[in-house]
């Protein structure tokens, strides 16, 4: 008894070594409080627009509004016209291409594919008024509006076709009045509506993160932490930190969890051990699209059929459209698992007249990186694939003119002519076209960083770690314990243990039999 | 025949922790490896890691022991009588023929285990615990990398680790079925329990004093 009960404690201090042995990192125990009580207060404008004197007068134009907003913030337009919001490109550094401007000015995407000639439509969401083509005058700081950002009143809204400018019905007045920083409404007015409609482009952006639950996004759950966008993107001079892929190259000014949850956020080592190969978002981020749908393909091919020679639309059985006559196809998706990559910060991108090769999707921008590159990690991303119009001869994409402002200017949404569409979008954008076009399959990289969800929906170890189906299933390139392993061990091994109990049973069996024969003949 | 004290305290106490240590690490470890689902993963790698860890414990206080006592010699693989042993148990065992070598406190490991015990304790143990460690402080590509030990990928580690634990269950299936080969069939059982063992008088070697513990 004495000896059993020695044993055990030895055991039982092996163990307890063991344990201390183990690395174990010191936790603050209570950083998520220190969060919370951190954004529980909300930042109060130290002022009360509605009672200065420069606000309490009808406005005929917008324009006169920041002129009224710069008679007292001097020195912020210069701010404003330096950000990529108003100037709608960066210069960049993209591998294997070097430097290039680039931005919505000039890049392609693979919805409603560029704005170049489609200024009117498009530039609704510029931070300016009347960037209604490219003779816009960015040295004006006059047309800086400053409302789409600052706007608290929630009446502010950009007219359809209106180059930026603000819709008719608009009481500059009384938003002039209620103006503070910026709302979750003021961001995704514009970025949850990009491509056309709502959460058409981002999937992980859009009207439900106007009040969110707690299940939606778990920073911004209006019952909750009520964070606003700009908590995280935070901004300097009015250049707002963070950036998306489909435009931007290089790897800075990029939002990042580890800001407030540090780089160990977990107790267990093991998962913070994940962090230098996966991103915060792959684990946090388990699904996208979660409220509204988003659009995964669209197809410009089918575009221009008609009914009795009008335009029409068709609704999937979910009321969300399947086809346009102006737009084509489309197949949209509602919660879904992410797509998931390697990102080391840089990606490159199609620009408009950069050479394409049919024979394979073209991938019209790329995010680098794989598991040896010390910078990568593993991100969620939703992939847009799209088949869009491509000039056949000279062997690059079309910008098409889709945007109708007058009678007979080629746009095709008025037209449905592609050879038109593309005669009069080459024109603007200053390449030649052929007059033969095609179209090409491409896809879009986008990656999923919003719509955190609360923890206990984090991905679970087996929806990786395992041998088949897994959401890490296509990514290659590396060992992922519990999904890869060699299939000449796993034979060879198995095999030995075959062996190995077959001869236990065979020895065994033996031994039994030449026993009990003996026995018998005894 | 004649009681001896053949398994000292200490060398019991490592026998059996070692056995439960590896049975559990084959558990955990081949759960981790995705061949099943029992604890769930993330226990099962937390579970693995500690086991690990006083398995090393435990190897560290098993050298010293084997070194002080002497008890390493036991193990010193030999040639001589490995062809009988064999023939025993392929042949003699069937025919209720005796061991071929008397075991004795000085001998208590005939050839074959001396060869096996031997392989297992300077090839397969130190092959599982040094990619198990080399596992578990993998550098991944990563930022600011110090660059000491160039290992360029996990697979190889994993893939000596798996081999390693394939061998180690293949090992553990046998050890269980020859504890049955003994005098009788629970002997060798009784014996690692107790410590004591029913020996057959053997000429050349005059009864240990052994005080007991």
């Amino acid at each position: 008894m004495k000896r059993i009960f020695l044993a055990l404690i030895g055991a039982g201090a092996l163990v307890g070594l063991a344990l201390v042995m183990l690395p174990q990192r010191a936790v603050d125990p209570t950083p998520q409080a220190r969060l919370k009580q951190q954004y529980a207060t909300k930042v109060k404008s130290s002022v009360d627009h509605s009672k200065f004197d420069q606000l309490k007068r009808p406005f005929a134009k917008p324009q006169e509004v920041t002129a009224a907003c710069l008679t007292c913030h001097n020195g912020r337009a210069g701010e404003v016209m330096k950000s990529s919001h108003w100037t709608w490109t960066r210069t960049e550094y993209i591998e294997g291409q070097g430097i290039r401007t680039i931005g919505k000015k000039n890049a392609l995407n693979n919805f409603c594919i560029g704005i170049e000639g489609n200024e009117q439509s498009c530039n609704k969401c510029h931070a300016g008024y009347g960037y209604g083509d490219k003779n816009f005058d960015f040295k004006n700081p006059l047309n800086i509006d400053c409302l789409a950002c600052h706007d608290n009143s929630d009446t502010y809204l950009k007219a359809n076709m209106g180059a930026g400018m603000p819709d008719l019905k608009v009481d500059l007045n009384k938003v002039a009045e209620h103006v503070g920083r910026p709302t979750r409404v003021n961001c995704v007015t514009c970025h949850g509506f990009g491509g056309g409609g709502n959460n058409v482009k981002h999937g992980d952006i859009e009207k439900a993160l106007f009040e969110p639950t707690r299940d939606v996004d778990v920073h911004m759950a209006s019952e909750g932490e009520n964070l606003l966008c700009v908590d995280c993107h935070t901004a300097e001079k009015h250049q707002i930190l963070g950036k998306m892929y489909s435009l931007s190259s290089m790897n800075r000014n990029r939002v990042s969890c580890e800001t407030c949850h540090s780089e160990v956020p977990h107790k267990d080592d093991v998962l913070n051990k994940h962090m230098l190969k996966v991103a915060c978002q792959t684990c946090h981020i388990p699904v996208y699209a979660k409220v509204n749908p988003t659009k995964l393909r669209w197809d410009w091919s089918t575009a221009g059929k008609l009914k009795d020679g009008e335009p029409y639309e068709e609704k999937d059985a979910s009321g969300t459209d399947s086809y346009l006559s102006i737009k084509g196809s489309f197949i949209w998706g509602k919660k879904l698992k992410p797509d998931y990559v390697w990102s080391n910060g840089t990606a490159s991108h199609y620009l408009l007249g950069d050479p394409v090769d049919p024979s394979k999707p073209l991938k019209i921008n790329e995010l680098h990186g794989n598991y040896n590159d010390p910078e990568a990690k593993i991100i969620p991303v939703k992939i847009h694939r799209a088949k869009q119009i491509y000039d056949t001869e000279n062997k690059y994409l079309i910008q098409p003119k889709t945007v109708s402002t007058k009678p007979g200017d080629g746009g095709y949404w008025k037209e449905f002519n592609w050879q038109r569409a593309s005669e009069e979008g080459m024109k603007l954008a200053g390449l030649p076209y052929s007059g033969k076009y095609g179209f090409i399959e491409t896809e879009m990289t986008w990656p999923i960083n919003h719509m955190v969800s609360p923890k206990g929906q984090t991905v679970a170890c087996t929806e990786c770690h395992i041998r088949e189906g897994g959401r890490l299933a296509e990514l290659k390139g590396f060992y992922l314990p519990g999904r890869d392993f060699s299939s000449l061990i796993e034979r060879l091994g198995g095999g030995m243990l075959l062996l190995t109990l077959s001869g236990v049973f065979v020895h065994g069996g033996a031994r039994y039999w030449t026993s009990r024969k003996r026995k018998g003949g005894e | 025949m004649r009681k001896e004290y053949v398994y000292q305290a200490f060398e019991r106490f490592w026998h059996w922790t070692q056995a439960a240590l590896i049975l559990f690490l084959g558990v955990t470890g081949f759960e981790i490896h995705g061949t099943f689902h029992f604890f769930g993963y993330a226990q099962a790698v937390h579970f693995h890691n500690i086991a690990a860890i006083a398995f090393l414990i435990l190897i560290a206080f098993a050298i010293f022991w084997h070194f002080s006592t002497g008890e390493w010699r036991q193990y010193i693989p030999t040639l001589t009588n490995l062809r009988a042993q064999g023939e025993y148990y392929v042949l003699g065992i069937f025919r209720n023929s005796p061991h071929p070598l008397k075991k004795s406190v000085l001998s208590k490991l005939n050839p074959l285990q001396k060869l096996v015990y031997a392989g297992l304790k300077l090839l397969v143990i130190p092959v599982i615990a040094l990619s198990g460690l080399l596992y578990m402080f993998y550098r991944y590509p990563q930022r600011y990398e110090v660059i000491a030990l160039r290992i360029e990928s996990l697979r190889t580690i994993a893939l000596i680790h798996t081999a390693g634990a394939f061998l180690l269950v293949a090992f553990f299936i046998a050890h269980l079925y020859l504890i049955t080969t003994g005098r009788t069939l629970t002997s060798n059982l009784k014996a690692m329990l107790t410590g004591f063992e029913e020996l057959e008088n053997e000429p050349n070697h005059a009864p240990e004093e052994r005080s007991q513990p």
